[in-house]
Formats: C-alpha cells, sequence, structure tokens
C-alpha cells in the first residue's frame, strides 16, 4: 500500500495553489509523514502560519489550523501554546514572512525556548507577491526589485536560530525527501524550540530571473550543494564554499518555556 | 457584610477587574501609562492558574492574545496610543476572525510618542477607524477606577458575548489615580462565558452564521472542534473565498451584529446627568466627564440650564439618543482632550439641529470646570 | 525484470514538473506534455523517490 497522505489532508482540498515543482508540497507531504511517525492527534494539534506561499500549507492539514498575519506565526503559535501547552504547535512559512517581518517573533520564539516546531522553507524570494527579494535571497542575485543584482548580504536562517537560543535546529532540502521528515520528527519530538530550514525553489518566482532552465536544474542545484554535517567536517573552507550544511545543526537540553512557567504558577498557588 | 473595599490606581483596578471577569491570558509589551495594568496581571495571573507573558512587541502581545483566546482563554492585553496604532493590524484580524479578546487603552496624546507621561484623548476615532477595512467597533470609556472595573468586566462580556476586540479606553489621569473601589462579590457582576457550539464536531463550521446579525459560536482549539482560521474573507466554514455573494454577507454580518436595533441596545450605555430640562448639554466621556459634572453644576447655580451626557460605550455612539439631545437642546459642548474628535461623530448626527461647540486641550493638562463653563456661555 | 511496484498516477493533481521522471533511477517515468506517465513499468525498484519528491500528491506507489 501506498503511504496515505489524504488521511491527514482535509477533504477536497487538492490540488494546492503551488506552482508547479515549487518545493513546498515536498515539505508538506514530509511534514505529515513526521507528525504522523510522532502519532500526533488532531484535535490535540495547532498548526500556525503567517502569509505567503508557504503559510498556506496549514489550510489544506486536517488539524487546528491558523493562517495568521504577515511574519506573525510565531507570536500566534507562543499564545496557542501558553494558553494550552498540551497542545502540540507547529508553525511553518517562509523566509521573508520568518525572517523579516516576522524576524522579531522568530527571534523570541527560539530565545524563549518555547515547546514549538518551525518548519521554515527557504526559498530565497516573496513567491506570493512575484518575486521581490528577501533577507535571504543570495547577494546579486535577481529578483522583481532587484533588476540589478541584489546588493544585500543574507540570512542564514539556522545560524540566526541557533544564535537566538533555539535548542534543535536542522537543515535539509526539498530534494532531500526522505530527510525532511525524519528532522521535523526530532524537531517535534524536541522539548523546546525546535528549527527545521528547507531549503527550496521558486522556480516561478527565483529560478526564471536567475538562469534556472527548469524545475529540475532547481532540484539539481540543491541535491549537488547539500553537504551533510558529518561530511563537511572533513572538507576544507574551500570545499564547503557555496554549500548548504544538512542534518542536525545543533541540539541541547535547556528549560522550556511554558515548563519554567507552570513552575511559577506552582510556586505562587503553594505559598 | 461589608465590602471589601481599597484605595486603588484606575491601572491596578483594570486588571483586577479583568480577572474578575475571568481572564486567564494576559499578553503585554511595556508602555507608558498603561504599564501597571501589566504588572499587576503578571501578579494575579499566575495565583488564578493563568498565564501571563510579556512580548517581543506591541503586535507580538495582540498575536499571543488572539492565539490564547482561540483556546478558549478570555485574553487580554494592555497598552497606550502608539502601541495601539502598531496592535492595529491584528486587531483588524480579531474582526474578521471574529476572535473575542479585550484591549486596554491607557490614552496619552499623539501623533506619535507625544507626552507618554500627559493624559490625552485622542484615540477614540482610532479606536473606532484605526485599523483597515470595514469593521464594527466597540469601546467603552470609563471616568473613575470603580467604573474602571466594572466596564472591564463589561468589555470581557461584550467581547465573548459578540466576538470580536473590544476596547476600553481610559485616559492617564484615571489610570493613574487613586480612587476607593468597593470590589464586587463574585457573582454581583454579571460575568458572560463564550457560547460553545453543541454541533456534533464534523459539521462545526466557526462561522455559520443563522442569520445576517448572528454571532456564531467559537469552539476552541484543543476541543473536540478542530476548524480553520484566516484573516482572509472567507465563507461559514473558515476557508477562504473569493465569492462576491459570500464575501458581502460575511463583511456585512460582522458589523449588523454590532450595529443593529438588538445589539445597540444590549451594547450601549450612557449617563444621563440633568439632561430633562437642558438647554445646553455638554457631551463629555472619561475623565473630561468629571470636569463637565461640576461644570454643569456650577451653571445650573448660575440660571443655565445644562445637563452633562456621557457615552460610556463609546462606540458603538449612542446616534438616537444624541440625536434627539439635539434636538432638545440650544447647544451641545464637546469637551475633550484632544483637537476635535468625537466632535464630528456628534455633528454628523445633530447637523444643524442645535449649536456645536468643541473644548479642546492637548497641552498635558486636564481640562477644567472653567474651560467648560466659558465655552457653554460662549455659545449660548 | 519484473516491477518491485505499482506506480498509480492521479493526472488531475499532476503539473508536469517533471522531478519524478529526472530522479527515477531505473528511468520508469516519462513525461507525455505536461503530465507524467509510467513509460517502463517493469523497471521500477520501488525505491519510492518518486512519491516522495512529487510536490503534488499525484503519485502513489503501490508495493508488490
Amino acid at each position: 500500500m501506498a503511504y496515505d497522505y489524504e488521511k491527514s489532508i482535509r477533504p477536497g482540498k487538492l490540488p494546492h495553489i503551488w506552482c508547479p515543482g515549487c518545493g513546498h508540497g515536498i515539505v508538506m507531504k514530509g511534514l505529515i509523514r513526521a507528525m504522523d511517525t510522532c502519532g500526533l492527534e488532531k484535535n490535540n494539534t495547532a498548526l500556525v502560519s503567517g502569509i505567503g506561499c508557504a503559510s498556506r500549507l496549514p489550510g489544506y492539514m486536517d488539524f487546528c489550523t491558523l493562517h495568521t498575519a504577515h511574519g506573525r506565526a510565531a507570536a500566534f503559535a507562543t499564545g496557542v501554546k501558553m494558553s494550552k501547552p498540551e497542545m502540540t504547535v507547529i508553525c511553518c512559512g517562509g523566509d521573508g514572512d520568518g525572517t523579516a517581518i516576522g524576524g522579531n517573533h522568530f527571534i523570541h520564539a527560539c530565545r524563549r525556548n518555547i515547546d514549538m516546531t518551525y518548519v521554515l522553507l527557504n526559498n530565497h524570494i516573496y513567491g506570493m507577491t512575484g518575486g521581490q527579494f528577501s533577507p535571504c535571497t543570495p547577494t546579486d542575485a535577481k529578483a522583481s526589485t532587484t533588476p540589478y543584482g541584489n546588493p544585500d548580504p543574507t540570512f542564514d536562517i539556522s545560524k540566526l536560530a541557533i544564535g537566538a537560543g533555539a535548542t534543535f535546529v536542522a537543515r535539509t532540502t526539498a530534494f532531500h525527501a526522505t530527510q525532511i521528515d525524519k528532522l521535523i520528527a526530532e524537531g517535534i519530538k524536541h522539548k523546546g524550540m525546535s528549527v527545521i530550514e528547507v531549503v527550496d525553489d521558486c522556480p516561478t518566482t527565483y529560478g526564471r530571473r536567475n538562469k534556472f532552465r527548469s524545475v529540475v536544474d532547481m532540484m539539481k542545484v540543491l541535491k549537488e550543494t547539500a553537504v551533510p554535517v558529518a561530511a563537511a567536517a572533513k572538507m576544507s573552507a574551500e570545499q564547503l564554499e557555496g554549500k548548504i550544511l544538512t542534518g542536525v545543526l545543533y541540539k541541547e537540553d535547556k528549560p522550556e518555556y511554558c515548563e519554567q512557567y507552570k513552575k511559577i504558577i506552582d510556586r505562587v498557588q503553594g505559598a | 457584610m461589608a465590602k471589601k473595599v481599597a484605595l486603588l490606581q484606575g491601572n491596578t483596578a483594570c486588571a483586577l477587574g479583568a480577572v474578575y471577569a475571568g481572564c486567564t491570558f494576559f499578553g503585554g509589551y511595556p508602555i507608558t501609562p498603561s504599564t501597571e495594568v501589566a504588572e499587576v496581571m503578571s501578579e494575579e495571573l499566575p495565583k488564578v492558574g493563568g498565564k501571563f507573558i510579556q512580548m517581543e512587541d506591541e503586535i507580538a502581545a495582540m498575536a499571543s492574545v488572539i492565539g490564547a483566546s482561540l483556546t478558549g482563554a478570555k485574553a487580554l492585553t494592555a497598552t497606550s496610543g502608539p502601541g495601539v496604532s502598531l496592535k492595529q493590524e491584528l486587531i483588524g484580524y480579531a474582526c474578521i476572525a471574529e476572535t473575542p479578546c479585550v484591549i486596554i487603552n491607557v490614552m496619552r496624546g499623539g501623533p506619535s510618542t507625544g507626552m507618554p507621561t500627559g493624559p490625552g484623548q485622542s484615540d477614540v476615532m482610532q479606536a473606532r477607524w484605526g485599523t483597515h477595512g470595514d469593521h464594527a467597533a466597540i469601546a467603552v470609556c470609563p471616568e473613575s477606577c470603580q467604573e474602571i472595573f466594572t466596564e472591564t468586566v463589561r468589555a470581557f462580556n461584550l467581547a465573548e458575548k459578540y466576538r470580536m476586540p473590544v476596547q476600553v479606553l481610559f485616559d492617564e489621569i484615571v489610570g493613574h489615580m487613586r480612587e476607593r473601589i468597593e470590589f464586587p462579590e463574585p457573582g454581583e457582576l454579571e460575568v458572560i462565558d463564550r457560547a460553545a457550539p453543541t454541533c456534533a464536531p464534523e459539521d462545526y463550521k466557526p462561522y455559520d452564521a443563522k442569520s445576517d446579525t448572528d454571532v456564531p459560536p467559537l469552539a476552541a482549539f484543543g476541543s473536540e472542534y478542530r476548524f480553520h482560521v484566516t484573516g482572509l474573507n472567507k465563507a461559514a466554514d473558515g476557508f477562504p473565498t473569493t465569492k462576491a455573494e459570500l464575501v458581502d454577507f460575511e463583511e456585512r454580518r460582522q458589523i449588523a451584529k454590532v450595529e443593529c436595533e438588538a445589539a445597540r441596545a444590549d451594547i450601549e450605555s450612557n449617563e444621563e446627568y440633568k439632561c430633562d430640562d437642558a438647554d445646553v448639554i455638554i457631551l463629555a466621556y472619561g475623565s473630561s466627564a468629571r470636569s463637565a459634572r461640576y461644570a454643569v453644576n456650577e451653571l445650573r447655580e448660575e440660571g443655565i440650564k445644562a445637563g452633562l451626557f456621557r457615552p460610556i460605550t463609546l462606540w458603538p455612539f449612542p446616534e438616537k439618543r444624541v440625536a434627539e439631545l439635539g434636538k432638545q437642546a440650544k447647544a451641545i459642548v464637546v469637551p475633550e482632550m484632544n483637537l476635535g474628535q468625537m466632535i464630528f461623530e456628534v455633528e454628523r448626527i445633530v447637523k444643524s439641529d442645535c449649536k456645536l461647540a468643541g473644548v479642546n486641550r492637548v497641552d498635558g493638562d486636564p481640562l477644567t470646570p472653567g474651560q467648560i463653563i466659558d465655552q457653554v456661555k460662549e455659545v449660548l | 525484470m519484473s516491477a518491485k511496484a505499482e506506480i498509480e498516477i492521479i493526472e488531475r493533481y499532476c503539473k508536469g514538473c517533471a522531478i519524478c521522471a529526472e530522479f527515477c533511477p531505473t528511468k520508469v517515468l516519462e513525461m507525455d506534455a505536461f503530465v507524467v506517465k509510467v513509460a517502463n513499468a517493469d523497471a521500477c525498484i520501488a525505491c519510492n523517490q518518486c512519491e516522495l519528491r512529487c510536490p503534488d500528491f499525484a503519485i502513489k506507489v503501490h508495493k508488490l
């Protein structure tokens, strides 16, 4: 029997809105398998997103789903989790949503180490608005608002998450489909803030402007630039130039925010 | 049995009113002159098993409140003018997603940072029209510390009943003033809890309105009901739609649920002081009404038939009663700690039925009875 | 060689991106204009790569 994705998808919602070759669907499938692996109950799991192509993901999913405002997923999710810590809370969204307009919420969710899993689909562009550059658009790349090439330096999302205090940070790509669900599942099981960055492709608004001839070309780049962390440890700086480190980048056990707050309640009520 | 009494700041009364109303979540961000609301909530909520969180910014505070409300919690945030400006994005979200929550706005002047430690009443129009798009608004405006307590309770009731954000506006004067408060006993004030759906979980639609003024019940995340919430225009099932008739129905219903006659009768609350035979009505709200009441007494002693009309609910505005008073009185005087905001709403309603004049002050000091008396004499 | 799996294509979901066909290690799949088709069924080794990388939920791999 083939894997049954439909059991996690709301009836009648497919096909989805994403363009041909957009990796978001691959990530969504990985997320479904991961949630399945973790045995998450539909009524006890909230999927929270912001605005953008990737943020349309929860609408397809048969869980408690919250499609918020641009950039605000982590802040809404913090309210959900804090108010009902027994729920599993998963955020998803894009690079512009999560690290530009939502950057402040993202880093502070990491800092608190609140028990959430943030799946950040990094396709290096604002896709839904037609391809404007994001904080993750490579320098010199073309976007609709960088017709002469992007002058901006870029964010390394995973480094940002680690620096801000997330206690589980992992990265993979849309090409590495089997790794997506494994890393997300590990993130869900981790107590604390987990960030899984999935480097993704946007053939429509990024690929075409940046001389990728096809979706397949973009997938090949993802395949070829990904280097597992273990392999990277044996490589020189020159060899790692332009590569994407994949796998679990950081993991530590630290007190979780809601549990810390519960201790305050217990102390106050006991006094 | 004697009631429990205390000498409390308005901001403290507000926080204690919220706890009385059953608030179990506060998401906030420090801002003068509202910060004490957050401080008291941080102390009180853990005692009742509630949650306090200080978020990274005003927008995040509002987001956390909506998120918490969707899990079924009665949720509160408190801020002041510039903070409300930031929250407007998500106040609109709470409107369209029909998520109950209460926003305290301890008003100061402005625009921008203005005079953070001074009083103002400059947000009454922001409370009505601050967020973009068409939407209903409920805002209440207490004038004393006792009333801050009771109006905060009422704000939660209205938020839960009408399934929307409700703003409580008071100014720095009342927020920081200390007055004697009598604490209502549990059960003494009405406390309305959110209506829960009764249908089977598989039949639940979060916006399944039975009429064009209906407020459908909101289920909680984490219950047996599972649903989708979005800020996009949506159909009864909560999923986005661009179908003209569905968008139009929902947009209109979400306003009509507050502005229909039955809802207005329920939501509106006014105080009338010596209005029955008044030739001149002083229409004042919040702390300005305290000076206005004094002015009415002084004017009466001088033989001028003055009365105070004090809207406690600012939005929806008491259109019907103000129209009647416009026909009865020779003049309406509107004192405001701004350069004229609510006076335009009064003008829209009374048209040329009577004379209209404002008394305005934005220098960081309260309006005095003398200023109001002078304007009344000038206009008559 | 006999097929290790039967590949089901849900044509109404397929958007023709060609990821599945390109990365199939045994070239079971081919593009037919804008829809993928099973061109070489017997070669399927049931690796499931096409299903995993189909962004559109358009492929099901039924292992035999």
